[in-house]
């Protein structure tokens, strides 16, 4: 066991040096090869921490069943992702594909490294060391020049300042943890998570409840809960798209995975009516917040971003059933939430490849244009609502049945009501995308092999939609949309046709074929989440289950 | 009667009150060169704070966290925002300066109100003990508000990224406080990180400045979070 938890902390990160030195035809095979090696280290952790036990290696690592299953979820994304950047990133600059995959093979190194350690800090650490390097990977887009480069610069900074400040007060929560625990477990107690929830209600009552609501607010803040959630539409929407996939589907996720500790042990020193009440609150916000915003969206990975919101005020309210079918739901919906929503923003990428803009208005006819990618994302897109035969539908189910079990009503009902509301603003967004008919006239032309590449695709796009601001001065060319991001001027057809060669349309076909391969794996994995869980797997959920109930 | 403070907790209240003094000078600065220097001054109070934890309590291993705590707050940080400032003409005209968006009576009046909320907070806890001197807690507690407040009063990346590390100070103090015997792995990890915020912030903002040819806020509008 403990050979592979060192392999899993070694790999990525011996990935993320090589590849910087390395040029670029070497990275991106180097990175599929640590990311498949990576999901098959976890896959290999599984069946010994769903039997039980929680062993710990070198006195600061552990895997157990809840570590599991998050370093599950992150290590197929990780896996999923890196084929997908093989062909997003392809006819980028040497420079820039070495920074990108040496920032996101160490971010993907910080997320599996997070669930392992078994100490608060080190957990703390862990995720203050995603917060500057995702940050510096949203940056990595300020090298583009025009419009994307400023909305990557102002994505970053705001993602910096509001995460590192939320991430403040988390530890200001491991602070009060260790006065907590240090008086019952002594002074040089180093945070371990095991012996915090061993002494229970021993420990100090008014120290664990403020380190449980810091934790909930500083980490919340890194999960994207309302009311801290601000940064997140913006660095997910600006950031390249594989950062965007790893940081919805994996990042907000390995953030929960920290206030899920924080619960266990507030849990087990205060009893669970507070932890749970707490977490209540924030994911109604959160999912009421997030159902109402995705109708307004006209930018396509901003939808998906408050689709995220959306599942993370999900989990909230799972978790504040507290019920063993609710919390084994929720732990399913982590997964499922994973490989749904990379594969989500997966197939946008695609989108923003083809169209040369992120902007849905500008968007039709994908099902004809795009032959793979197009039912691709459709299907993406109704196994992140809950679409059965899909993980996600299985889960929420779960969670729904124990919140019913449990007898919290009001709160089950809200959230089916709720989802409900998320659901057809989701699918009426995205198939107006799909399914609207192409205009007479081209929408844009289609890119040179050598060109196809987001950053050139999109900085063109933006000069475009430059160029109409001036057009609409004489009310020609540009139709005005109200864009959730303030109303911004949306490129339309006639518009980005004056940039195109003339009389070329969009043909169909598929940017490059690594960009559908992981959106096809996805859809798999979350077919046999939805229709028969591994039983391996299962029996993997319910001791995490069972642990986030106080077992040991 | 209450017996009068020992010399540990009778230093660690004083240290405390400076620092919070010294948060509101940062307050009050137009130029941000100055708030480098009362944010120095604040961590090597940090520094220490730390030194007297050690004598008091026999911790030989706070010495060397006083250390590499006054190394990196005292003198690499100070120095990597300054490189980044420039003089002061040109922290003028970079539109650093002077970039309150209240007027600086407004800005100390609430943060007196934010301070004297996070003060009665922490205070109200009543988590003490004879290595935890309520006092410099509930500073500690006032400080994280106003670090908030400084952050968001200012329209420039460098007076944000200050506000953020005295933030990062008032958190040292309630560790100090609270946790001073956290083995010394685990606070020199947290120190490293700080390392790699820092880091993280100046290429930031250098890129920032690259884009506006100016370190002021007021162009980052365009997303609406």
């Amino acid at each position: 066991m403990l050979g592979v938890i060192l392999a899993v902390l070694i790999v990525p990160l011996a990935t993320g040096i090589a590849c910087f030195l390395v040029p670029f035809r070497v990275a991106a095979p180097l990175t599929v090869a640590s990311g498949v090696a990576c999901f098959g280290l976890v896959l290999a952790l599984a069946p010994g921490a769903a039997r039980g036990g929680t062993p710990t290696y070198l006195s600061y690592l552990r895997a157990d069943a809840l570590s599991c299953v998050f370093l599950l979820a992150t290590g197929f994304l990780y896996a999923a992702v890196s084929v997908y950047a093989a062909g997003y990133l392809r006819g980028r600059t040497d420079r820039y594909a070495r920074r990108f995959y040496l920032g996101f093979n160490v971010f993907a190194w910080a997320m599996l490294a997070a669930p392992l350690m078994s100490s608060l800090a080190l957990l703390w650490i862990a995720i203050e060391v995603t917060t500057v390097v995702s940050a510096l990977l949203v940056a990595i887009e300020t090298e583009l020049p025009g419009k994307e480069g400023d909305g990557a610069a102002e994505a970053s900074w705001k993602y910096v300042l509001i995460a590192s400040a939320g991430l403040g007060l988390g530890l200001l929560a491991t602070i009060f943890a260790y006065y907590a625990g240090a008086q019952v477990l002594g002074a040089h107690s180093n945070l371990a998570i095991a012996p915090l929830i061993a002494a229970g209600s021993r420990l100090p009552k008014t120290p664990v409840e403020l380190a449980f609501l810091l934790a909930v607010l500083g980490y919340g803040t890194k999960v994207g809960l309302a009311p801290v959630h601000t940064w997140l539409p913006d660095a997910h929407s600006e950031a390249p798209t594989p950062v965007s996939a790893l940081l919805s589907g994996a990042l907000l996720a390995t953030s929960f995975y920290a206030i899920l500790r924080f619960y266990q042990v507030a849990a087990a020193a205060l009893g669970s009516g507070f932890p749970r009440d707490t977490l209540l609150a924030f994911g109604v916000v959160s999912l009421l917040l997030a159902s109402l915003y995705v109708f307004g969206q006209r930018d396509v990975k901003r939808l998906l971003a408050y689709s995220s919101i959306e599942h993370m005020g999900i989990l909230a309210i799972g978790v504040s059933f507290g019920a063993p079918a609710a919390l084994g739901g929720v732990l399913l919906h982590v997964m499922a939430h994973a490989a749904a929503k990379g594969n989500a923003f997966m197939g946008a990428g695609v989108f923003t490849v083809k169209y040369r803009t992120k902007r849905m208005p500008a968007m039709r006819d994908g099902l004809r244009l795009l032959p793979w990618s197009g039912p691709l994302f459709l299907l993406s897109v109704l196994a992140l609502s809950a679409f059965p035969p899909f993980g996600i539908f299985r889960s929420e189910f779960e969670i729904v049945a124990g919140g019913l079990g449990s007898g919290s009503y009001a709160a089950a009902a809200v959230l089916v009501i709720l989802v409900t509301v998320a659901f057809f603003g989701l699918v009426t967004t995205v198939t107006g995308v799909l399914l609207r008919p192409a205009p007479a006239r081209s929408v844009a032309a289609e890119t040179p092999p050598a060109e196809s590449v987001p950053a050139r695709s999109e900085a063109v796009a933006r000069q475009t939609a430059r160029a109409d601001r001036t057009e609409a001065a004489g009310g020609t060319g540009v139709e005005r949309v109200a864009g959730g991001d303030g109303g911004a001027l949306a490129t339309a057809a006639p518009a980005l046709a004056s940039q195109a060669p003339a009389g070329r349309a969009l043909e169909p076909g598929e940017p490059s074929a690594w960009m559908v391969i992981p959106v096809l794996a996805g859809l798999a994995v979350l077919v046999l989440l939805g229709v028969h869980p591994p039983g391996e797997l299962t029996n993997l959920i319910t001791q995490a289950a069972a642990q986030l109930r106080g077992a040991p | 009667m209450n017996a009068p403070p020992g010399v540990y907790q009778g230093a660690a209240n004083v240290i405390a009150a400076l620092m919070l003094l010294l948060e509101f000078g940062m307050l009050r600065q137009a130029l941000v060169r100055d708030q480098v220097r009362l944010y120095a001054a604040q961590s090597a109070l940090i520094s220490v704070l730390a030194v007297v934890i050690a004598a008091d309590r026999n911790l030989p291993e706070l010495y060397a966290l006083a250390a590499l705590s006054a190394a990196l707050k005292v003198g690499a940080v100070p120095y990597v925002l300054r490189r980044l400032l420039g003089p002061p003409a040109v922290e003028e005209a970079r539109g650093v300066a002077g970039s309150h968006t209240l007027n600086p009576a407004s800005a100390v009046l609430a943060c007196i109100v934010m301070a004297a909320f996070g003060f009665f907070s922490f205070g109200s806890l009543h988590i003490q003990s004879a290595e935890a001197p309520a006092f410099a807690l509930s500073v500690a507690g006032a400080m994280v508000f106003v670090a908030f407040v400084l952050m968001i009063i200012r329209r420039d990346v460098a007076s944000q990224a200050i506000g953020f590390f005295s933030l990062e100070n008032a958190i040292s103090l309630a560790s100090l406080v609270l946790a001073a015997e956290l083995p010394l792995l685990l606070e020199t990890a947290f120190l490293f990180d700080l390392l790699l915020a820092v880091v993280v912030f100046a290429m930031l903002i250098r890129a920032h400045h690259a884009r506006a040819e100016s370190l002021s806020t007021a162009d980052l509008s365009r997303l609406r979070g």
